[in-house]
């Protein structure tokens, strides 16, 4: 992966910088905040793209927000670039770090600070897990509802940062839509605030914008979440079929038919015989594509849904129901699914977790053309779905070990996300761009969208020194971003480099 | 994970391991939010696949160890909750296992260091040195603020009155009440024999009068857990070589159905010989019988109908899941069950479970971490027992029992000595 060239004269600079990180952040109790042996910063290499790696120049662990606004205030004054880091989960290399850069951890960030019932709202400090807000609220009979399959692990920060999604956005939207308010700190040092416990806000809708900024626009130290009462009742069900495209079938007539289950995903034959070794679910053998299908609300009209649902899977020849009779079976079913990109790692030694996104209709010739690449490349895949709405994620497996099978492993991924672009489709449907799908922005837009896009970056961090070479395939300093003048068919700075 | 290890290194079985465990992982994170060191710290390198990754950086580097690795290997407690999170099925105990040898091997401590991590493990498994121990620190602790913080903690850790120890570790046995139905061996522990004899004192109690003859056997000393955990391979293996011996030769000579730990470290320790012997001609055959003969008291009872209730108005009581049983052995069903079966109300504990940090002879080698994990751990079990009004808190293992007991107000106690009480036995001490 070509990344920005170091900056010298930064690595030059390297103890002063500690020295200045370590008044900010003194050593507390347990030893250091501030890393700075190669044996600690190599824990820090990479996150869930470990195919991706690169020893930061520095790692601190701040606490407060006022240590990040000093920090960033430092940083900007010197030019030092900053890649923020909440549990490491990335699958697109979103915290890989730089070797000029500092890396700032948010795992200290761990509080919830208010719960607020009255306003349906919680306060959370960002390295917080997913999953922990909701437990926190769960004897209320409350939750939080975008939930990834990494919930148990991955920070509710980096899921803004991302504009996350999971098995429940179908229904209940992704993070952005369930995003109240945020603290966080520009790259000059400034602590703004957006939003509140309430709906909407005066003025522009810059909590949209921080929502999947990828770590571009600046540091998040708090986040306002809605949180949601509990349906009255909710129940998973297990529909196998004996190929894909009837499974596809499936998922477009209920969807068609006006029901919104809670969520609705799809595991092929790969998956499910690795999550079912994890987890003994009970997932049957016998099928070659398994549906999940949660449908969530009052018990008279779950039960109805549920009925409707089984009529259109017998009706397109399913051969394997199972309706969750409690709340831990429904939870077992799901457990699989939640640990399917790890469980994968039960039959490989590693893997690479593509993630796109298709109209649900052109699923059945996705998934063929898949399998084909599949043959071609000579690469296992597992394919899990988030089938109710598009997000499709190909587990490609590889053997990191053996000589130009990561490249094989990434080839197929391109083309994979290439395929979905084409059949009317975008490049990511929650993990962000990050390194891993920087190359193929281009293929979305056009060189002027990209740099529309920069320009709003230009606002937040003008000079760019926020998460480099993540999401645009070139950077361009923000002065030059103005008019563009091309003079005998050359634009200027033809000089700027591009990786 | 890419993997970069030399030929020779993949000659050695246990490198294998290591390697094998590596290609397994693809580090997604499930086990951070599992690793209590991990929720204090928010620290990649005090989480489990930081420190998988600093084992293998330290594997694959073929250098000595650095003193950063070290510090971040010796603060993991092997509580092995990160194995049950685990979807891609690292086996971490025997990763972190082979990287505390590992280090001992190649890694040389400050001589203090080396000194007091000897000292701590031969006086907790040497039952008269530690009785004697325990003795004079009685005396010492008015002026243990003289002390460095390692020397203050163990001395703090002496129960403020010590018990005259009543059952010895010689060979003894106790007879079945009734009809025999089975013949089994208990373990005293080293620790737990010296720190509350109230146990196996309950549990023999309770065992015979369930019509099973216990056996005491002779020969059989400290598990090896300790120095397995502090990377003492050497001392381990012959601990348990030594006690594979002795039990083989009872079972030879008079047959016994069951080996029975009611330590649950020592229960993890033990059922891990089959393991720690796999590769040895001699021995594999016969850990492998040792390791499938032993089980935990609470299994056993599980196997067969507890004897009648005859206390009534039972306290409510708290359970605390200890690590080696909950983790090391995936027991946390038997006793709750067996708990309730005696007519015990059970509350339990609210949020995720984390160590108490105790962790074998963690809480004196790692203070300042084992006082925050048992706090916040207390913490938690103290909101319970005010809204519950439950007055005793039970747990399987000797290790989280004096942990939780010297921080709380609350009697703690060892699951059969409850047991043993409320079916005709003796109240347990405070």
């Amino acid at each position: 992966m070509r990344m920005p060239i170091p900056d010298a004269n930064i690595i030059a600079q390297r103890s002063e910088i500690i020295e200045r990180l370590q008044q900010i952040v003194p050593r507390g109790e347990f030893g250091d905040s501030v890393i700075i042996d190669s044996a600690g910063l190599r824990a820090y290499e990479c996150d869930g793209l470990s195919a991706y790696r690169q020893l930061p120049l520095i790692v601190v662990l701040p606490e407060t927000t006022a240590q990040i606004s000093r920090i960033l205030t430092f940083c900007n004054e010197i030019g030092v670039k900053i890649v923020a880091r909440g549990a490491g989960t990335s699958l697109s290399g979103g915290a890989l770090p730089l070797a000029d850069a500092v890396m700032l951890g948010l795992g200290k960030f761990n509080k919830i600070l208010n719960i607020d019932y009255a306003n349906r709202a919680v306060i959370t400090q960002p390295g917080v897990t997913n999953l922990s807000i909701s437990e926190a609220v769960s004897d209320a009979d409350f939750y939080y509802a975008p939930d990834p399959s990494s919930q148990i692990v991955c920070s509710i920060g980096g899921n803004v940062a991302e504009n996350s999604g999971g098995v429940h956005c179908l229904k209940y939207g992704l993070t952005t839509n369930n995003l109240l308010g945020l603290e966080m700190v520009l790259m000059n040092g400034d602590i703004i605030k957006l939003g509140g416990k309430y709906l909407g806000s005066e003025g522009y809708d810059l909590l949209g914008i921080i929502s999947g900024s990828e770590g571009l626009l600046g540091v998040i130290t708090e986040v306002t979440l809605r949180i949601l009462k509990k349906p009255e009742t909710a129940r998973a069900m297990l529909i196998g079929f004996n190929n894909a495209a009837l499974a596809g079938d499936c998922v477009a007539t209920i969807i068609g038919s006006g029901i919104i289950p809670g969520g609705m995903e799809m595991m092929d034959k790969l998956a499910i015989e690795a999550t079912e070794e994890f987890v003994h679910a009970g997932y049957p053998s016998n099928v070659e594509t398994l549906l999940i299908v949660e449908l969530d609300g009052p018990v008279v009209e779950v039960s109805d849904l549920i009925a409707r649902v089984q009529n259109i899977a017998n009706g397109l020849g399913s051969n394997y129901i199972r309706v969750s009779k409690n709340e831990a079976e429904r939870e077992i079913f799901w457990a699989g699914r939640k640990a399917a990109f790890p469980a994968i790692g039960r039959i490989t030694p590693d893997y690479y977790c593509v993630d796109g996104t298709i109209p649900r209709a052109r699923l059945p010739e996705v998934l063929i053309k898949i399998n084909e690449m599949s043959q071609k490349y000579k690469l296992r895949v597992a394919n899990v779905f988030h089938a109710g709405d598009g997000n499709l994620h190909p587990l490609i497996m590889y053997d990191a070990n053996e000589l130009g099978e990561l490249e094989r492993a990434e080839e197929f991924g391109r083309e994979i996300l290439l395929l979905c672009v084409d059949v009317g489709g975008v490049l990511t449907g929650e993990h962000g761009v990050g390194v891993e799908k920087r190359d193929l922005m281009e293929k979305v837009f056009t060189e002027e969208d990209l740099k529309q896009q920069q320009r709003l970056k230009c606002a937040f961090d003008p000079n760019g020194l926020l998460n480099p070479g993540k999401v645009f395939p070139t950077l361009h300093r923000c002065a030059e971003l103005g008019r563009v003048h091309v003079h005998h068919g050359e634009t200027s700075f033809s000089d700027i480099p591009r990786f | 994970m890419k993997t970069d290890f030399t030929e020779v290194q993949r000659s050695n079985p246990l490198m294998q391991m290591m390697e094998e465990n590596l290609r397994k992982c693809v580090h997604c994170g499930f086990c951070l939010p599992s690793c209590p060191t991990y929720s204090v710290l928010g620290d990649e390198r005090e989480s489990p696949r930081g420190r998988i990754y600093l084992i293998k950086d330290m594997l694959e580097s073929r250098d000595a160890p650095n003193t950063e690795t070290v510090s971040h290997v010796d603060s993991c407690l092997s509580c092995l909750a990160c194995v049950s999170a685990c979807p891609s099925g690292v086996d971490y105990q025997h990763y972190i296992d082979y990287a505390r040898s590992y280090i001992e091997d190649h890694h040389q401590r400050p001589w203090f260091e080396r000194f007091l991590r000897s000292l701590i493990v031969y006086i907790i498994t040497h039952a008269r040195f530690f009785r004697f121990v325990l003795r004079m620190a009685r005396f010492a602790k008015p002026l243990s603020r003289f002390f460095s913080s390692k020397i203050f903690s163990v001395i703090n850790m002496v129960p403020a009155e010590l018990k005259v120890e009543k059952i010895t570790n010689t060979a003894k046995i106790f007879p079945a009440k009734g009809l025999k139905i089975k013949r089994v061996s208990l373990l005293m522990g080293c620790a737990q024999n010296v720190l509350r004899p109230s146990i196996n004192e309950a549990t023999i109690r309770l065992l015979t009068r369930m019509n099973m003859e216990v056996v005491v056997t002779e020969g059989v000393g400290c598990c090896g857990a300790l120095n397995h955990h502090i990377g003492k391979d050497s001392i381990a293996r012959d601990l348990a070589k030594t006690n594979i011996d002795a039990w083989l030769t009872e079972f030879d000579q008079r047959g016994i159905d069951n080996i029975i730990v009611n330590a649950a470290g020592c229960g993890t320790e033990i059922k891990d010989y089959a393991y720690m012997f796999k590769d040895d001609l001699e021995y594999n055959e016969k850990a492998k019988k040792i390791s499938n003969l032993t089980k935990d008291i609470s299994e056993l009872l599980s196997e067969h109908q507890l004897p009648s209730v005859s206390l009534s108005n039972q306290p409510n009581i708290i359970y605390h899941d200890a690590c080696s049983l909950m983790y090391g052995q995936g027991i946390t069903r038997e006793p709750r069950e067996h708990l309730k079966a005696v007519g015990f109300e059970l509350t339990e504990i609210p949020g995720r479970h984390f160590c108490c940090g105790s962790a074998g002879s963690y809480n004196l080698l790692q203070p300042a971490m084992a006082e925050t994990l048992k706090d916040r751990r207390l913490t938690l079990i103290d909101k319970v027992s005010k809204s519950n009004r439950a007055s005793i808190l039970a747990t399987g293992n000797i290790g989280c029992l004096m942990q939780l007991a010297s921080g709380t107000g609350l009697q703690v106690v060892h699951t059969v000595e409850l047991l043993d009480w409320a079916t005709g036995g003796l109240k347990p001490p405070n």
